[in-house]
């Protein structure tokens, strides 16, 4: 039935759209209308989404939390071991060393940087005026075989490696249904700095009144989503560093 | 409203299957995700055109490119990216706005070293994102550009010099000048429909003054003409409102090429290379108060080379006594130009130069083989390793597996290399087989012997590679031949039918059957023989430029048919197409009969059809005479009649150097043209720009590999680029654009046993080619993009038992999806530190296998067969045992885990009992102690994943022996089979152990829950435990 459900709204979307001229603002406007109203999506606290990456036949489950005031957790079960990829309480940014399966903090400048993407919840394009964001229609391409929008995004300049860069994005809305199926971004650092880096959004699902990509690939990697959870109740403590632990053990050379 | 969407269903889809209509898919719609792959090689490099660097930041560095487009460096030229992917890659200039540089980028297109080889651009262009986006900003027929000056203080005011045609008049050239950001342009400079504009530069203090050195030069396909009494030096101080000419001082009489630079630190010393009449005054100028006199200071080799090619003077920042100019090796001169000493060691030809913005030690140098970096002020050089802008002529493909490509390449000699190696295709798999400029390279049917030449087949070398001798074979003329007459790029060709047959091509079809021991002239000469254009002594113009690269009136191409020995094609620059169905005993001239093309139109190529001996194509490029129009025709009838197969969609100025046809589908056609790769599925009538991965660079040869069917393409620019299996595109036609989703037909895969080693050192900053998958291609078509509802994809056996599960591509077009042949890795007990040898997934046994679409509520089925490795060690039987110890160390690895699971929700229960409840503390301690013992011995419980790591125990032990059986492609030895005896063992007694604990502690402690109403653990069963989904 949700897909029946999801199969009419597609359609009415496209029926219903005027197919005329677009601008930036009509297009975020519709997207937002579209997968569940701009209410909605203001009042959204926060998701936990839940789903796995294939890594070569390995299913790697993974459960991210997404909030609104900023905070977010990525962890990842390895052989039925929880680790917290990335994690960030609003102050503090931090990751789990993979050696030592202790926690670290991140970088100075990286943490800076997320912190200049706290109001980011739940999607960059929401009134992204008052954040001070730039959004640009650039024209129409062909994205995955299909027609879109292309959009570009201007938020708030990162720092990398110590000098100011600007922090621009691209997305990729359908023409067809408004809903974003591509972004690309100039990776900014590391040893593929200089490169896009594409992702794509596929399998939109309805969550209590929201739309939701339930396919997100990275990089040719997809994360397949099972299922995403609005306003999750969540343990503040889980995004903050924890505290040194005080294991006692041996090493060796 | 569920009533309203019927409606809409209902009124919406009438329509749409009432009209049938041909469905038209292009480009990215129709290929998808189906995607070129880049070979380089990067280690000899390319062309570079023009440098730039970001005004502050030291760290920003762009290369305009001859051929490669604009590439961009973020970390000081350690390593480069291309940002300029989707447009004409053919670069004059690269330039930054003063103002806001971060963002601003302007790029002028059409390369302005002028040799003979050159392409062409399409106009202006500009960024506002970094380089992200391009917008054209006019200029369409300008070809080429060779300066852009921005006004400091307002990036409104934008100057451009237009160099323009190369081998026709034009007058769009000269100086152009915006005051609008680009909006609009007015000329103002032009002096002749044959002279351009060369450098336009802006006084670094006052934007008001300007100078220009207008250049008057032609290129034909036979010769080359530099300077004229149109070709001046001028200033303007208003502007560019008014412009004189400064020549206080410069000899009268014609002049050529001219460059100019001001001294960023001083704008009164300016210095200007001359093309001159009068020899002793040719070099360099300087003028110390702002052009209005001039003083010859200097006219070494250095300074005075091939002005057409090397006109390029750089002022250090700081220092206006250093200055550094372009040549056959870049001369330095720290004395005000008195006097100049060579660059250091780098790739020949250096076509522009950039100082470090803070450090003047730092120099960058643009060359024919790429950018080089000096760090001591131009002494010593570098090479920048990742930027892969090989300019190939010609490629070959042969049928080893993994197939070598073989090619030449413009200034940087002949090679071969892999198309595949272990770790991707680096700098060191390509092996050089050729000197000077490189041109066809031919791999011997047969033998390990590799054909190659140098420019006018002055040398053609016969490579014996396993013993490591070569011969030069070249045709020389004996007693009584006329002189031979090789094209710069001289054709060769082997034969399908006798493999140590050999042909070259000079004014006569010359044929050996002895490898090129001994050659027999098989026709009479082909060419028209235009004495006008042979005498190549005078070329040049102001300077002699005899360098053989305009030998005309010769044969370019040779074709002998794949199907009939006596049936060969040959096509020449100066247009005649010839063919002789007797093995060269008579030659119908059949150029009368061609349509559509001009007179005297250069045969880029002829393809001799594998369809039927009357069938053949050729292509003809026009652009030494100004035509860049796209020529390909198609004949059945050995050339009687023509008929042309290009359409509307293909961009006008893309001319053709070549064409491939598909052996299997007659319709499937592959053309290269200048501005990249066109495909069509139905002869011609439509044509698709392939653009996925493959940017808009010349496409000079393609081959297709016949065991692959992979498209290979030897481009001048971006070196080897690879469409891999392209047998999908036989089989599309209009039935299969109307459905849904269509799978496409695939011949078995061979599950490649290869396990040898790579090592990655360098790859930091070298380009690596990306390899040929060698999983499984699932290959499929979907109508629309699949964007609402859940769309998976999963791999089962024959039954309909899951496998494993796949990432499903979703775009509109075609799809291609991966699968390696794995299955899913075991679940692993749980442990203080991971156990690597769980993360092996098992290999599936050679068989047929179903993959399942699932879109929404609809399922798509095809099934696909993988196969053993023919090279394999191992025999079946052997094969079949591996598979089996697998499987049964993969289910051991799981019944431990289930185990340890077992037992952690037992240690569970216990340690609530002694938390919670005093009566059944002691038992429960029991039993928790005697479970953790035993726990300790089945998995590691302490340290780290690094050098603090515990001993391994049971399950790491366990794991590393189910990974080494399982990736193994050999038989399983008899150490893994001792080592399996004992870990079983191991694992029995432990499983005792287990039991007796259970029976012992467990039950005392089972007891008193029972009586005590307390809830016993509940354990999943093994079933729902090791269940995946």
């Amino acid at each position: 039935m949700k897909t029946l459900k999801t199969l009419f709204i597609a359609i009415l979307l496209v029926a219903v759209m005027p197919m005329s001229a677009q601008t930036a603002d009509e297009i975020i406007n519709n997207y937002f209308e579209n997968t569940g109203g701009m209410e909605a999506w203001g009042n959204l606290q926060g998701v936990r989404i839940s789903g796995s990456v294939n890594a070569q036949g390995m299913d790697i489950p993974v459960d991210i939390y997404q909030m609104k005031d900023g905070k977010q957790l990525v962890k990842i079960n390895l052989q039925g071991q929880e680790m917290t990829q990335v994690a960030f309480d609003g102050e503090t940014m931090w990751t789990t060393n993979f050696m030592t399966m202790q926690p670290e903090k991140s970088d100075a400048e990286t943490t800076e940087n997320m912190k200049k993407q706290m109001g980011d919840f739940p999607s960059p394009f929401y009134n992204y005026k008052e954040k001070g964001f730039k959004l640009e229609l650039l024209g129409k391409e062909t994205k995955e075989g299909a027609e879109t929008y292309k959009l570009k995004l201007t938020q708030k300049p990162l720092m990398v490696d110590g000098v100011e860069q600007p922090n621009i994005s691209f997305h990729y809305f359908d023409t067809e249904n408004f809903v974003p199926i591509a972004s690309e971004s100039e990776i900014p650092s590391g040893p593929m700095k200089g490169q896009m880096s594409m992702n794509t959004m596929s399998d939109y699902q309805e969550v209590d009144g929201l739309y939701f990509p339930f396919d997100m690939g990275m990089m040719g990697q997809s994360l397949v989503v099972k299922e995403i959870v609005l306003n999750p109740e969540i343990d503040p403590s889980m995004f903050v560093f924890p505290e040194a632990s005080t294991e006692g053990e041996g090493s060796k050379n | 409203m569920k009533k309203f969407i019927i409606a809409l269903l209902t009124f919406g889809l009438i329509p749409l299957s009432a009209v049938s209509q041909d469905i038209s898919l292009k480009g990215k719609e129709l290929f998808g995700d189906m995607k070129a792959r880049h070979i380089g090689p990067a280690l000899m490099s390319g062309r570079i055109n023009d440098m730039e660097s970001h005004p502050t930041n030291a760290r920003i560095l762009y290369a305009g490119t001859a051929g490669g487009g604009v590439w961009k460096s973020g970390d000081g030229g350690a390593t480069f990216n291309p940002i300029f992917d989707d447009h004409v890659q053919s670069i004059g200039v690269v330039k930054l706005d003063p103002n806001n540089p971060d963002e601003v980028i302007w790029v002028g297109t059409g390369e302005t070293w002028t040799r003979n080889s050159v392409t062409i651009g399409d106009g202006l262009y500009k960024s506002t994102d970094g380089g992200s986006n391009w917008k054209k900003m006019g200029f369409e027929n300008s070809e080429r550009i060779a300066s852009i000056a921005i006004n400091p203080n307002n990036s409104d005011e934008i100057y451009v010099g237009v160099l323009g045609a190369l081998w026709s008049d034009s007058d769009e050239r000269g100086v152009y000048k915006s005051v609008d950001g680009g909006k609009t342009w007015n000329k103002i400079l032009y002096v002749g429909p044959s002279t351009g504009a060369a450098d336009v530069i802006m006084d670094p203090e006052n934007p008001n003054v300007l100078y220009a050195s207008m250049w008057q030069f032609r290129r034909s396909g036979w010769g080359f003409s530099s300077g004229g009494e149109n070709s001046a030096l001028y200033k303007s101080t208003d502007s560019g409102k008014s412009w004189n000419k400064i020549h206080n001082g410069f000899p009268s009489g014609k002049l050529g090429r001219i460059a100019v630079a001001v001294a960023p630190s001083d704008n009164n010393i300016i210095y200007a290379v001359l093309e001159t009449e009068d020899k002793t005054k040719n070099g360099l100028w300087k003028s110390t108060n702002a052009g209005q006199s001039w003083e010859h200071l200097n006219s070494d080799f250095g300074l005075v080379v091939r002005p057409f090619y090397f006109s390029r003077i750089v002022v250090d920042p700081k220092n206006p006594d250093i200055l550094v100019k372009g040549g056959l090796s870049g001369s330095i001169s720290r004395d005000g130009g008195k006097t100049f000493k060579n660059l250091g060691q780098m790739h020949s030809d250096i076509h522009d130069l950039a100082f470090g913005i803070n450090n003047s030690d730092i120099i960058y140098s643009g060359t024919d083989g790429g950018v080089y970096r000096s760090w001591n002020g131009g002494t010593t050089f570098e090479i920048v390793e990742n930027l892969p802008l090989s300019q190939f002529y010609h490629i070959s493909v042969d049928d080893a597996e993994p197939y070598n490509v073989y090619g030449g390449l413009q200034d940087n000699g002949s090679w071969y290399g892999p198309s595949s190696s272990p770790g991707g295709v680096n700098a060191r798999d390509w092996n050089s087989v050729g000197y000077g400029d490189g041109f066809r390279v031919l791999k011997h049917p047969t033998k390990n012997i590799i054909y190659s030449e140098m420019q006018g087949a002055e040398n053609v070398w016969r490579y014996d590679v396993d013993k490591n001798r070569t011969k030069t074979i070249q045709p020389l003329p004996k007693k009584g031949d006329p002189e031979l007459r090789f094209n710069w790029n001289a054709p060769m060709a082997v034969s399908a039918h006798a493999p140590d047959r050999f042909y070259m091509g000079s004014q006569f079809l010359h044929k050996s059957e002895d490898m090129g021991d001994s050659w027999t002239i098989i026709s009479p000469d082909l060419t028209t023989n235009d004495k006008s254009k042979q005498d190549q002594s005078k070329s040049g113009g102001l300077s002699v430029d005899n360098s053989g690269a305009e030998n005309h009136t010769t044969i370019f191409t040779i074709a002998e048919s794949p199907l009939d020995e006596n049936i060969i094609w040959v096509g020449t620059d100066d247009g005649n197409v010839q063919v002789t169905t007797n093995g060269g005993t008579t030659w119908n001239n059949v150029t009368p009969n061609l349509v559509g093309i001009p007179q005297n139109t250069w045969v880029y190529h002829i393809e001799a059809s594998v369809h039927g001996k009357g069938i053949a194509y050729a292509v003809f490029d026009g652009h030494t005479t100004g035509d860049m129009k796209p020529y390909a025709l198609k004949t059945t009838d050995y050339g009687k009649t023509w008929k042309s197969i290009i359409s509307e969609d293909i961009d006008t100025r893309a001319f053709v150097r070549n064409i491939q046809e598909d052996y299997v589908n007659e319709d499937l056609l592959f053309l290269g043209t200048e501005f990249g790769l066109y495909v069509t599925i139905d002869g011609g009538e439509n044509w698709s720009h392939f653009t996925n991965n493959m940017p808009l660079v010349a496409v000079h040869f393609i081959d297709l590999q016949k065991k692959t069917n992979d498209i290979v393409m030897g481009t001048h620019g971006r070196g080897v680029i690879i469409i891999d299996d392209i047998s999908p595109l036989r089989e599309l036609n209009q039935e299969i654009l109307t459905k849904d989703v269509h799978f496409f037909k695939t011949e078995p895969f061979t599950m490649v046993e290869e396990s040898g080693f790579s090592g990655s050192f360098g790859a930091e900053t070298q380009f690596v080619g990306a390899n040929k998958s060698t999983s499984a291609r699932i290959v499929y078509y979907l109508k629309k993009r699949h964007t609402f509802g859940k769309m998976s994809m999963e791999v089962q056996d024959m039954e309909g038992n899951k496998v494993t599960s796949l990432d499903a591509g979703k775009s509109k077009g075609i799809n291609v999806v991966n699968w390696n042949f794995n299955t899913s890795n075991p679940k692993m007990a749980q442990a203080k530190t991971l156990s690597f040898g769980g993360f092996t997934s098992p290999r599936v046994p050679a068989g047929k296998y179903k993959i399942v679409l699932t879109k929404g509520k609809d399922t798509y089925e095809t099934v696909i067969e993988a196969k053993y490795d023919e090279s394999s060690i191992t025999t079946i039987a052997e094969r079949k045992e591996q598979e089996a110890l697998t499987q049964t160390l993969f289910d051991m690895v799981e019944d431990l885990a289930y185990m340890v699971y077992e037992i952690n929700e037992h240690q569970n229960t216990a340690k609530d009992v002694i938390e919670n409840h005093p009566k059944g503390k002691k038992a429960a301690e029991k039993y928790f102690n005697s479970l953790e013992a035993l726990r300790k011995d089945l998995v590691i419980t302490s340290g780290d994943n690094y050098v603090a790591s515990a001993e391994p125990e049971l399950r790491e032990k366990m794991g590393e022996l189910y990974s080494n059986v399982a990736t193994s492609y050999d038989r399983v030895s008899g150490a893994h089979k001792l080592n399996f005896e004992l870990i079983s063992e191991e694992f029995s007694k432990a499983k005792m152990r287990y039991e007796e604990i259970k029976n012992k502690e467990g039950k005392k402690l089972m007891s008193f829950l029972e009586k005590n109403d307390i809830a016993k653990p509940e354990v999943q069963s093994k079933e729902e435990f090791l269940k995946k989904d």
